[in-house]
């Protein structure tokens, strides 16, 4: 069984910290949740469906890292967070973890908290914060919002990991006899890997939607300032000013 | 927003064929937390920890463990069939779930007439 779990299982991390992490998960999706319906229009709903049910294949697609016999897959808080925003973004994530955890026994549900957490809040909120800066310094081309992409991907996975060392740290249930250094130290080696898969996936993905759909992408309406200075937006009729609610 | 929803069907097609096809090409090797937290222990064909000491050693058994889709297959199977179909299955559930959980919760657009907002319901949940 253990091929196919990618989560977090039960009893790995302690029951109060796990417990403390649902309370954690709890409040960080409350607020999600408020937060979230500033951005969900008739728009933006069906594609957030849709950014959850792409994230829940293509995490079921485990690469082979090469440096030994480890895979890795996408988290995808990075990809979320670009194409439907922060908050939906991370309630994306939420989704995909809860129907794992409760359809297909993968991520223990007392875990879930914990998982939440590395996932849909921690690699949410650092692939947004990077998106957000990356966006504002690179250039306004593809290659500038590939690059983004990629980097805001990558970072947010290895973020993502070191959470889980904490959540280790504070309620390892097994005192394995290495130091927490020495831990996340393996944990960051395999995640700078699977983070460049991340990487490449997220930034395919994105400007895959940009050329087609430039609208349908969250980061391009949100975080850049004049959006029909670039090269990629697809429509011919830029939408004149007011014109659509 | 006619044309969006072609787009969203283009996408969940695409999804499908990742999860219901490409999915049975994925690695089995364990992930990069699983081989972490294997680090230590020896592990039989099964994947049940066999000795030593690592941080999954105290790893305890799905509550849904026995649920028609664990594991990423059909009543435990894992072969072509089985495991294309419990991703199809994934990706729908999840379209289905989250998409309508958004869909409940978006903003509905005002009615042309007045500009106010609409009575949503109560508890955004």
């Amino acid at each position: 069984m253990h091929n196919l779990a990618m989560h977090i299982a039960n009893g790995i991390i302690n029951g109060p910290v796990a417990a403390a992490f649902g309370g954690v998960a709890l409040i960080g999706l409350a607020i999600c949740v408020a937060r979230a319906r500033g951005d969900l229009d008739d728009r933006l709903a069906p594609m957030a469906g849709l950014v959850a049910a792409f994230i829940f294949a293509v995490q079921m697609l485990n690469f082979p890292i090469f440096t030994a016999a480890v895979s890795g897959h996408l988290l995808g808080g990075a990809l979320a967070v670009m194409l439907v925003g922060p908050w939906v973004g991370a309630l994306c994530v939420s989704v995909v973890l809860i129907v794992q955890a409760l359809v297909f026994a993968d991520g223990g549900i007392t875990a879930l908290g914990l998982n939440i957490t590395n996932m849909a809040l921690v690699a949410s909120a650092a692939g947004y914060l990077l998106v957000a800066a990356l966006l504002r310094v690179l250039p306004r081309t593809t290659v500038g919002l590939a690059v983004s992409a990629f980097v805001a991907a990558l970072i947010s996975v290895l973020v993502a990991a070191m959470s889980f060392v904490l959540q280790y740290a504070l309620g390892g249930a097994v005192d394995v006899g290495s130091s927490i250094a020495a831990i996340a130290a393996t944990m960051a080696g395999t995640h700078l890997f699977i983070g460049i898969g991340e990487g490449l996936i997220t930034a395919t993905t994105v400007v895959a939607v940009a050329k087609v759909r430039p609208d349908l992408v969250y980061a391009l309406r949100k975080l850049r300032r004049d959006p029909a200075k670039q090269g990629y937006i697809a429509q011919p009729t830029a939408p004149a000013t007011g014109g659509v609610a | 927003m006619k044309k969006t929803w072609w787009y969203i069907a283009g996408g969940l097609l695409v999804a499908l064929l990742l999860a219901g096809v490409v999915g049975n090409f994925a690695s089995s090797d364990p992930d990069g937390l699983d081989s972490t937290a294997l680090k230590g222990c020896t592990v039989d064909a099964a994947g049940n920890i066999t000795g030593g000491r690592c941080i999954a050693q105290n790893g305890k058994d799905h509550e849904l463990g026995d649920s028609p889709l664990a594991g990423y297959g059909l009543g435990g199977d894992n072969g072509f069939l089985s495991t294309g179909l419990s991703g199809v299955l994934g990706v729908l559930l999840t379209f289905a779930i989250g998409g309508g959980i958004f869909w409940l919760v978006r903003r509905r657009k005002a009615p042309a007439a007045e500009e106010a907002e609409p009575p949503v319901h109560a508890g955004s949940g």
